[in-house]
């Protein structure tokens, strides 16, 4: 395969990816979850067997009072998921017993509220490590090439990583972008994990790709050589086994999404997405990008 | 080059460590040999609550206040135990300006109670009382209040009893000496004015101090009646607050749900485990096999470690548990592919597989320090619930070189034939 004649197919297929996730990020937005914002998330179940959602709701709303923010989905296995404002623990009896009252007994499955100060103090951190884990790789990648830094300067390979990276965790940010505007799906600390994994996981491609340029950099050194050629030839040895080291990954992703807790279910979405579009990431935009570069 | 009786030496040692490390991480295997060492479960899979406080310590000054906090995380883990919950967990988190005391509750049933009761724990104070002029001290709206070093965590005990004119039902005190000295000062210094104590931020009386204080007892008799008199002396007993706390956070997970959650995500364990062993040995063939026994011994391993550390399992530190298995083969994958080029260069079998290891160390090496990084960043930046599973990926990823790296290569070495040897030499 041809990767460096066929590089702006490749690129302007990444290009026009990122420009989608962001247009999608910044249209819809990202919707916080509750560890980010505050709030509270109540899964229960009732006594009674014909209750619905809009019942819920309302029976809530007399109790918060009208206009405030109530929200309620039922499951298929009957249990229902209320989200409500960060609540006191005295509001939550009241809810409990408010609904209690209506709907028979009452069985928490589970909950959770968390304060406004706290998830605005989870969301600076989360920011933090993204740049920090991108950042660091980054340098760690310059850092690792930095004895041959002929004829690419070690830097090149830190930046080019950087940008892949970029590119990995933008797709995965669009995708829940519209997963937030159709199902409500929330981004929670989660997502953001699910982030950090997928820089951590999606650089390993990449290094195997570098390290066999570097590799026969070095082995030509001295004579006269065409980087594209080089590049090219390095990418194709190497694709078997980024595909390979990626196929062991989506295979034990695609089990836990099959059948692994409905819980992490979206969790383990932005992985997978985001390692497939990192391993793409590492063999059809991070060299051709190192390639451009460098011809300049 | 290391005699071959040696390798089969470690290699049994390998094979018996990590035969042992399978029956110590099985449970039900496990516990009929020994109770030594059970899983630890968290509470999204055991089920149970977790509690965040958040610490006022506005009033308590930089000096004190570790002494305070550790004070008031004894408090609530007496508490907390007085409701028999089998293994109450309670730690400090501090972050950036807020100190904050998480309480965890594994399989307690009833979650209402035990919040009501560690909401009830007493708060006192004493404050000093500036009048504004003169008398008219009733009018508590003009009155400035002081706050004092004197709190409850100097109370040492309390009891209830009666007041000799009145009968009023009061609240004896009893402080500690160093408490008691404060209370003296305290005293000897507001004599003829009034002094005022409050109950979790509640003013509930204002005596006029007749005299100084020494000996360090006290008595308060707000409105008490017989029964709210014996409560709070109880409640006294039990430990009284160094610093004022609220409830910020709450997540409880009954236990079935845990538990659903928890086999779920070992049966897609052991599907994926299943299905990379079946992966590597069909693309692999021969060094495959080597490569899916070293993932089961990498599995057996890693949970050990896991379990003896111990790490505390939650539903988060399976998943990375999960992925680290298929991350563990990473390393497997880029030997065996720079093995049969170094087999299409001509060389033996051996020296292929040995070229093999040497030159796909660079890419393992960097890319595995790629996710130490992730990792530690992932461990220092998030909350209690995401450590585990950046911890488990750490473990994960250090365990996975060993078994990938020097498990795989010592049974390479024992199987795979030397009788080519010579053409290693000419290669070097």
């Amino acid at each position: 395969m041809n990767l460096i004649a066929n590089k702006n197919y490749f690129l302007g297929f990444s290009g026009l990816m990122v420009v989608a996730a962001w247009a999608l990020i910044i249209i819809f937005g990202l919707r916080p979850g509750i560890d980010l914002k505050g709030g509270t998330e109540w899964q229960m179940s009732f006594g009674k067997s014909d209750v619905t959602e809009t019942a819920i709701k309302e029976a809530l709303q007399k109790t918060a009072g009208e206009g405030s923010t109530v929200s309620v989905k039922s499951s298929d296995d009957g249990t229902f998921l209320v989200r409500l404002p960060s609540l006191s623990e005295e509001q939550r009896r009241n809810y409990k017993e408010e609904l209690a009252k209506e709907f028979g007994e009452v069985s928490e499955k589970s909950y959770s509220s968390i304060g406004p100060a706290i998830g605005s103090e989870l969301k600076n951190k989360s920011i933090w490590a993204v740049a920090l884990v991108m950042f660091g790789i980054s340098l760690f990648i310059a850092w690792a090439f930095r004895k041959v830094s002929e004829p690419v300067k070690s830097w090149k390979y830190g930046i080019v990583t950087l940008l892949t990276l970029l590119h990995d965790v933008s797709i995965p940010a669009g995708l829940l972008a519209i997963l937030g505007h159709w199902k409500g799906i929330e981004i929670d600390t989660n997502f953001i994990v699910a982030l950090l994994v997928v820089m951590g996981f999606s650089v390993h491609d990449t290094i195997v790709v570098f390290d066999r340029i570097r590799e026969n950099l070095t082995l030509n050194r001295g004579k006269r050589f065409d980087l594209g050629e080089i590049i090219n030839f390095s990418v194709n040895e190497t694709m078997a086994r980024s595909i390979n080291t990626t196929l062991t990954l989506v295979i034990v992703l695609v089990t836990l999404l099959i059948f692994g807790p409905a819980s992490i279910f979206f969790f383990i979405l932005t992985i997978l997405v985001g390692t497939v579009f990192g391993t793409y990431s590492s063999i059809f935009v991070a060299s051709p990008l190192l390639y451009l570069w460098q011809k300049k | 080059m290391i005699s071959k009786k040696r390798l089969v030496a470690v290699l049994i040692l390998l094979v018996a460590v990590a035969a042992f490390a399978a029956v110590f991480s099985y449970e039900p295997l496990w516990q009929k040999i020994s109770s030594f060492r059970p899983w630890n479960f968290g509470l999204d899979l055991a089920g149970g609550s977790l509690l965040t406080y958040e610490v006022d310590l506005s009033k308590v000054g930089f000096a004190d206040r570790d002494s305070v906090v550790s004070g008031l995380r004894d408090v609530i883990e007496k508490r907390v135990n007085l409701f028999g919950v089998s293994e109450p967990r309670v730690f400090v988190e501090k972050s950036g300006e807020s100190t904050r005391l998480a309480v965890e509750l594994a399989g307690i049933k009833d979650i209402d109670e035990a919040i009501k009761e560690i909401g009830a724990t007493p708060f006192l104070d004493f404050r000093e009382v500036i009048a504004p002029a003169t008398g008219l001290l009733e009018a508590s709206s003009t009155v400035q209040f002081i706050p004092t070093e004197l709190n409850g965590r100097y109370v040492v005990s309390a009891q209830i009893s009666f007041d000799s004119v009145t009968r009023q039902p009061q609240v004896d005190l009893t402080f500690s000496s160093a408490g008691a000295e404060i209370f003296a000062d305290l005293t000897g210094k507001n004599v003829g004015k009034p002094l005022a104590i409050f109950l979790d931020n509640q003013l509930i009386e204002m005596p006029t101090v007749q005299q100084k204080i020494t000996g360090g007892k006290a008595q308060i008799s707000g409105n008490f009646t017989v029964d709210t008199a014996r409560q709070l002396a109880e409640r006294f007993n039990a430990g009284a607050l160094p610093a004022p706390i609220t409830l910020v956070n709450q997540r409880t997970v009954s236990p079935d749900f845990g538990k659903e959650a928890f086999d779920k995500a070992v049966f897609a364990g052991i599907v994926g485990t299943l299905a990379i062993l079946l992966f590597m040995i069909i693309y692999y063939r021969g060094l495959g096999v080597f490569a899916a026994f070293a993932l089961l011994m990498y599995v057996a391993l890693t949970l050990a470690i896991f379990k003896i550390v111990p790490i505390t399992m939650t539903l988060s530190g399976i998943a990375g548990f999960i992925l680290s298995i298929g991350m563990a083969v990473d390393a497997n994958i880029l030997v065996f592919e720079r093995t049969k080029e170094e087999l299409k260069k001509g060389l033996s079998h051996y020296s292929a597989i040995e070229e093999g290891f040497r030159r796909a160390w660079t890419s393992i090496r960097d890319s595995n320090i790629s996710t130490i990084i992730t990792a530690t960043v992932l461990y220092y930046f998030t909350s209690s619930f995401v450590r585990g599973f950046a911890l488990t990926l750490l473990i994960g990823v250090l365990i996975s070189m060993f078994s990938a790296i020097t498990i795989t290569r010592t049974m390479l070495r024992i199987f795979i034939g030397q009788d080519n040897v010579k053409g290693e030499k000419n290669n070097q």
